[in-house]
């Protein structure tokens, strides 16, 4: 099925804000919004209809696993080759807590790096055909994929809503 | 062209790509003569160390019962550096402190290059620094694991999760600003600034994943920085020595690697802010904040100071008042009177407003707390061991010239791996300084929050 791309440049955040809301208005909702940094106007539009990013899963999973491989290790580590020290038992879990934080410091940031390297598709081999060196400079950009048909309707929405340019 | 003067204008969003990318591409004599400096200074610490391990760690004055000496207040002193980048990075993201934007990306740096400074002191210090890796724990025929009763090995635990969260956090940070740089650049240039930006290109939907990853990765530094010298603390405080044996120690020394941290920061932000012209992001108001920081920390410092000697004093135990006593009367008088001169009493000076926003005071001060912050690592170390239970093992340890060229050169490795970071990498957060210049609208009711 061919689909077209449709981009329309904006220098302002409210001008932003109001194209995604319109396109939405009118059915379009396969939108890739470009910004220089996170803009909190622009962010709660584009999420408001998505679910939360799941990155704080990976760093739940990777935290717990890393709380269970601390433990694991140092518990079974103790008990194969008992050394006594200071009198204490060989499993003596108040300095075991410290092996396990760590690890679940370490297992936990390690998998939300991962978290948003997989998640966001990153490394990205190929630029996308929508994206202008201006979107790290000053400039926003929405991107719209539809139908090549619909290509002039969603021009017109970008250019009422105050895009200074709108390609394809 | 450059940023507009001290105090004129704000910065618009163009202007911090262009003030940025400047600082990239020019370097002056300057740069170079300092670079030499520091190289050649290092060299002179390498020739140290291969001395050291060609003849011994007698040379380095390593000998009962001073057995820790300046590489272990080195690898103490460097490991307190790092704390104030975290602080500002992750524990003011949290608290979503503004003022942080502008100085976070050079105090990250900061941070991991303080670490990999500190992390070479254990290794200069075993002496047969080829078996380092006995350390860790690496399944072995003969079922051989550390001992993780050990606060040696928290250490090793503690020190390099801390290094790989930093470089990690760190170059997380740098994702989205190596993309502006990429798209500035040309030639060359361009090609490897486009590998390393992983391609990134601001989309919605890469930027929903990277800012939950990035507060979470802040969540995750929080506890690790307050926990990391807290464990390097159990290094003394879970042995006997006296003037060790205490459990003040934990907040003891995190306040006072965030006291040091904080000089560091500002000895590396002031000429920063000269040379590249930043006046327009690093204004007085951020001075300003830095120096009540590290005020706040001074006097927090001052208090344990008290705590410390009160202890002694009235634990009523003859060992710790010996020890106390010995501190302040015997052989390190000098380096422990200078030490409170130091941290306790030249950073008042920064209850006056005008020293806080004064660079040429500013530097001063931190200069002064940057000494004595090591001199109270000098002060915890050595007196500790030289005067403990027993008169007979009693022994003064003087600096050598090998560890004194050591520690010397290790300011001279920092300062190489900044010095180079500062021209290859954004060292001021494209990304993180817009979003607190105000942001472009057109109509003015209805864009901004």
């Amino acid at each position: 099925m061919a689909t077209a791309n449709v981009l329309g440049v904006f220098a302002h955040v409210d001008t932003t804000v109001d194209a995604i809301r319109e396109l939405r208005a009118k059915g379009f909702a396969d939108l890739t919004v470009y910004t220089p940094a996170p803009i909190e106007d622009i962010e709660q539009e584009v999420e408001r209809v998505r679910p939360l990013s799941k990155v704080r899963l990976f760093t739940l999973i990777g935290g717990l696993t890393g709380t269970a491989t601390g433990f694991f290790l140092t518990i079974w580590s103790s008990l194969i080759w008992s050394l006594l020290t200071g009198g204490k038992a060989p499993v003596s879990f108040p300095p075991f807590i410290i092996i396990a934080f760590e690890l679940t410091i370490l297992l936990g940031g390690l998998s939300t790096v991962l978290a948003i390297l997989i998640l966001g598709r990153l490394p990205k081999l190929t630029p996308s055909v929508t994206y202008d060196p201006r979107f790290t400079l000053d400039r926003f950009g929405v991107a719209v994929t539809c139908p090549p048909e619909k290509a002039d309707a969603v021009g017109t929405v970008l250019r009422s809503a105050g895009a200074e340019e709108v390609r394809r | 062209m450059s940023a507009p003067e001290r105090g004129t204008t704000t910065p618009t969003w163009a202007d911090v790509n262009r003030d940025v990318y400047r600082t990239l591409i020019t370097a002056g004599n300057t740069y170079f003569a300092w670079m030499v400096l520091v190289a050649l200074i290092l060299a002179a610490g390498v020739f140290a160390w291969g001395n050291q391990i060609w003849l011994g760690l007698g040379l380095a004055g390593i000998r009962t019962p001073q057995m820790w000496a300046l590489y272990i207040t080195n690898f103490v002193f460097w490991i307190g550096i790092g704390h104030a980048g975290t602080l500002i990075s992750a524990i003011l993201y949290l608290f979503r402190a503004k003022w942080r934007t502008s100085i976070y990306r050079a105090a990250e740096a900061m941070t991991v290059f303080a670490v990999l400074t500190a992390g070479l002191f254990p290794l200069i210090h075993v002496g047969r620094m080829w078996f380092a890796y006995w350390l860790l724990p690496y399944p072995n025929q003969r079922f051989l694991w550390p001992n993780f009763k050990s606060p040696l090995i928290w250490d090793v635990f503690a020190i390099s999760t801390y290094l790989t969260i930093s470089v990690v956090f760190f170059i997380v940070g740098l994702i989205p600003d190596v993309a502006a740089v990429r798209d500035q650049s040309t030639g060359l240039r361009k090609k490897i600034y486009s590998v390393l930006a992983l391609g990134w290109e601001g989309s919605d939907s890469q930027w929903r994943h990277y800012r939950r990853g990035y507060g979470l990765l802040a969540a995750l530094a929080t506890p690790l920085v307050l926990s990391v010298h807290s464990v390097v603390s159990f290094d003394f405080a879970m042995a006997l020595v006296p003037g060790w044996h205490s459990s003040l120690f934990a907040p003891f020394f995190v306040d006072g690697a965030i006291f040091s941290g904080f000089a560091m920061v500002l000895v590396l932000m002031l000429p920063m802010r000269y040379y590249f012209n930043w006046y327009a992001y690093i204004t007085d108001k951020h001075l300003d904040a830095m120096a009540k920081l590290t005020l706040v920390t001074s006097l927090v410092l001052t208090y344990f100071y008290l705590c410390e000697s009160g202890t002694a004093w009235y634990s009523g135990e003859v060992y710790e008042r010996a020890s106390m006593f010995a501190r302040a009367f015997k052989a390190y008088k000098y380096t422990f009177w200078l030490q409170y001169f130091c941290n306790s009493l030249v950073p008042l000076i920064l209850f006056w407003k005008k020293a806080r926003t004064s660079p040429v005071i500013l530097y001063v001060v931190s200069i002064f707390v940057l000494i004595g912050m090591w001199l109270e690592r000098f002060n915890i170390i050595v007196p500790g061991l030289g005067y403990d239970f027993y008169p007979y093992t009693w022994g003064i340890f003087l600096p050598r010239f090998t560890d004194t060229t050591i520690t010397i050169a290790s300011f001279a490795w920092f300062f190489i791996l900044f010095l180079a970071f500062i021209r290859v990498m954004p060292s001021l957060s494209i990304v993180e300084v817009k979003e607190v210049l105000p942001h472009p609208v057109k109509h003015a009711h209805g864009g901004s929050h």
